[in-house]
């Protein structure tokens, strides 16, 4: 009796459990979509004041500059209309977009533009987004559709600037842009709940083509190792920025994975106030026994695009691909140009790595195995992201890191300017009088050709000159699940959901 | 009674200044700006101070950790630098998380592990006895968070009784909520019933093999009525000092189930805010853990206490 009860009561929970698994999902709902991002968000919303990569990556769909960039990497305007830049490369004159809304419904005013312009710019007591506007001189509204921006000097890349969220346009009379977020493009902010989620909802009043999916949720994945089951399990639908393994584990899936590049320059950094980097043979011999290929092999099952200096191949014309096979792997050249350094014998060093940063941290155990090749003995440090901030990129106190620096805009200076000797931002402590000379004509060019052959001699001068060990542009990889398609990766670092949509 | 429970209160207090006084100094001495860190790396150097003073860090060290101590008496534990909204208010929430997911657990361990090991100790030798051993002995060597994974996969992925990650907020549907803790508070029990099984057996056995069991048995009482009225009450009490430190291990296993689990709870906030430098978050949440921890076995000794007169002297 007693085992026969037993028996009927796990037959009973064996045919639960059954059936539980039996009900299948309902069929994909493509209205709303769920996507993983790595970090929360910024705590202000007013987007003057972002400042983190992965807050402006995804507010790009909420706010819109004057123009914007597209996937291509063209400036194409957004809030404005049309753009006129005067002979003298001075003024540029912007018309407002016609019938053009806030998410709040009320209409885009020419005071508002003014407002915008001199708060970003830091015409308004505020501090400018970037040292770059300090160079305009006026804000002049012209008529109730056109605005004037005027510049002490000419600079080939102003609209580069004017195309990032920092210089997003905003509504004057909000008088809480850290809490009230209203912008102009596709898609509006709907809500937040810190470490959980992020909501966005589709802007139906937006003037260009808009947004395909009406919900789009993000949700704040801080655990890197539980992101394939959450994909595969239904709790996400889209995630971004997968590594080298999560993208393995989602192999057989109902994903698909779109490649692109993280638009980054990954190198080993030298800070040439270390005694052994002073030595330009060392930095060359460095370069020769570093393979970039290995390193991809490694770190990243071989994808990855090989450069050879300060600028990555999404730069477009700024881009020389022969300078990306200048060093390739040459263990004699290597040696031969150790035996002429004053460290015939080798010497050690460390390099410094954030320790968040996997693909970082694999790249620093292959250099460690190559640089012992010519007898550099590298020891590895690993420490956490604010320490890295504070030691290594504001302190300076380290001798070679691996990282990747990204561009904040589309200009070339983005990337370049960090090398000239008087730089704030610096960290490698480089100086180079031919460098400075370089980019300082480059900065001053009238014309974009002659700024885009200054630009280029800068680059070709870091690689020259050896001046860091040069290794990729990381792969980036991006899951989708096979209900949506239509990825599509920019040459800047954000995320366009108006060109995600479901698949018929 | 009372002076015991003055006496431990006491000790409790002393024990949270410590903890503080220990919690404040490492985070002066680890380094990383969280001014720097709120601000990027694009930022002016001005309004990086700007901000330190806006925060209070210029201030020394000392001074610093005095004001926290008094804020901490008002309950009061400033504003969380990563997200600009009050402390208690952020951590409000993520306690309730925590608080139900310990409670489920713990409700888990004693309901299956009272009847479960007082069953086994009372047929020792049996079939289920011999089953029960090495059962034992497997969940008490898995990890909670192995379990969390193995359970994520079976429950969530073949089974598919829920949708892995997908946690979703007590205030959206606290069904819902309660259905998804489930499966993190089984992680978590698992490991702790076979403790607790192990334990109260071995109590159980040790008691019966006593003089008075004997005695009991020369009275005329059956197997049954010793073990519930005379042999339980006995074997009881180590098990319960010893649910009184799992009730405080809850919290802390609880973090790491939740990163397996991806529950926004307390450890995930703790975890970004140590990487973030939040210090008032920081600061204020292993705060309330020493304090949860320090609480709970502040009423087990009561409870013993109240159980066990000797304890009392």
């Amino acid at each position: 009796m007693k085992k026969l009860r037993t028996l009927v009561l796990f037959s009973l929970l064996a045919l639960t459990t059954v059936l539980c698994a039996c009900t299948d999902d309902k069929a994909k709902n493509t209205d709303s979509i769920t996507i993983g991002i790595a970090q929360d968000i910024d705590e202000s919303l007013d987007p003057h004041k972002m400042v983190a990569a992965g807050t402006k990556e995804i507010f790009f769909n909420v706010f819109e500059g004057l123009v914007k960039p597209d996937s291509d990497g063209n400036i194409v305007p957004a809030v404005a209309q049309s753009v006129e830049v005067s002979e003298d490369k001075l003024s540029y004159t912007f018309k407002l977009r016609d019938g053009i809304k806030f998410h709040d419904g009320k209409a885009v005013t020419i005071e508002d533009l003014e407002y915008s312009i001199n708060k970003f710019a830091g015409r308004s007591g505020s501090e400018p987004v970037s040292s770059a506007f300090s160079n305009i001189t006026e804000v002049n509204v012209v008529s109730n559709d056109t605005i004037e921006i005027k510049l002490e000097k000419p600079d080939s890349a102003f609209l580069s600037y004017l195309a990032s969220v920092e210089a997003a346009i905003i509504p004057k009379n909000n008088a809480d842009p850290d809490n009230v977020c209203i912008g102009t493009g596709p898609y509006k902010y709907v809500s937040r709940t810190p470490l959980q989620n992020v909501v966005f909802e589709k802007f139906d009043d937006y003037w260009g083509e808009g947004g395909n999916i009406k919900n789009v949720t993000f949700k704040i994945c801080t655990n890197p190792d539980t992101i394939a089951m959450e994909l595969e399990g239904g709790t996400l639908d889209m995630c971004i920025h997968l590594t080298k393994g999560q993208k393995n584990e989602l192999a057989n899936s109902d994903f698909k994975i779109y490649e692109g590049t993280m638009n980054l320059v990954q190198a080993l950094y030298l800070n040439h106030d270390f005694e052994p980097f002073k030595d330009i043979y060392v930095r060359k011999a460095m370069n020769y026994v570093v393979s970039s290929e290995e390193v991809m092999d490694f770190v990243s099952d071989g994808y990855g695009t090989k450069i050879g200096t300060s600028i990555y191949p999404n730069f477009g014309k700024y881009y020389d691909e022969t300078l990306s096979s200048v060093y390739d792997y040459d263990l004699e050249a290597a040696k031969e140009c150790m035996a002429q350094s004053a460290y015939p014998d080798g010497f050690n060093m460390t390099i410094t790595v954030p320790s968040n940063y996997d693909q970082h941290v694999d790249t620093a155990q292959v250099l460690k195995n190559e640089l012992a090749q010519i007898g550099i003995n590298a020891e590895i440090q690993k420490v956490d992201w604010d320490t890295w901030i504070s030691d290594v990129y504001l302190g300076r106190k380290y001798e070679s890191t691996v990282i990747g620096v990204d561009a904040a805009n589309l200009s070339a200076n983005a990337l370049l300017s960090r090398f000239t000797s008087d730089a704030s931002d610096n960290f490698t402590n480089y100086s180079n009088l031919s460098y400075d000379e370089a980019y300082k004509a480059a900065v001053d060019s009238f014309t974009d050709e002659d700024a885009t052959a200054n630009y280029k001699k800068c680059a070709s001068i870091l690689n020259s000159d050896a001046a860091n060990v040069y290794i990729q542009d990381l792969p980036d990889f991006v899951a989708l699940n096979k209900a949506f398609e239509g990825y599509t990766f920019y040459p800047l670092y954000v995320m366009d959901l108006t060109k995600i949509k479901a698949v018929k | 009674m009372g002076k015991y429970i003055i006496k431990k209160l006491i000790l409790l207090i002393i024990t949270l200044l410590i903890t503080s006084f220990v919690i404040f100094l490492i985070f002066e001495l680890v380094p990383g700006d969280p001014a720097v860190d709120k601000l990027g790396t694009r930022a002016t150097p001005e309004a990086v101070e700007a901000l330190r003073v806006k925060w209070g860090l210029d201030k020394p060290f000392i001074l610093r950790y005095f004001q926290f101590v008094t804020s901490v008496f008002t309950l009061d534990f400033g504003v969380s630098y990563t997200y600009g909204i009050s402390v208690s208010n952020l951590l409000k929430e993520k306690m309730v998380i925590n608080l139900f997911l310990s409670v489920m657990s713990l409700m888990i361990v004693v309901v299956v592990s009272f009847p479960l090991g007082v069953y086994v100790a009372k047929h020792t030798g049996g079939l289920i006895d011999k089953i029960m051993i090495p059962l034992n002995q497997t969940a008490m060597s898995i990890p909670s968070f192995v379990l969390g994974l193995l359970i994520t996969f079976l429950f969530g992925m073949v089974f598919k009784l829920f949708r892995p990650g997908g946690y979703v907020s007590y205030k959206a549907d606290f069904g819902g909520f309660l259905y998804f803790l489930i499966f993190p508070a089984v992680a978590l029990a698992i490991p702790k019933i076979a403790m607790c099984i192990r334990l109260l057996r071995g109590n159980i056995l040790e008691e019966a093999d006593k003089d008075y069991s004997l005695t009991a048995y020369a009275r005329g009482n059956n197997t049954t009525g010793l073990l519930y009225r005379h042999v339980l009450k006995n074997a009881v009490m180590p098990t319960i000092t010893f649910i009184g430190m799992i009730a405080a291990d809850m919290i802390c296993s609880g973090i790491v189930i939740e990163q397996v689990f991806s529950i926004p709870g307390l450890g995930q906030m703790l975890i970004s805010s140590i990487s973030t430098r939040d210090f008032p978050v920081v600061e204020a949440e292993v705060l309330m853990i020493a304090l949860f921890i320090m609480v709970i076995s502040f009423i087990t000794d009561v409870i013993h206490a109240i159980l066990d007169p000797r304890v009392r002297i």
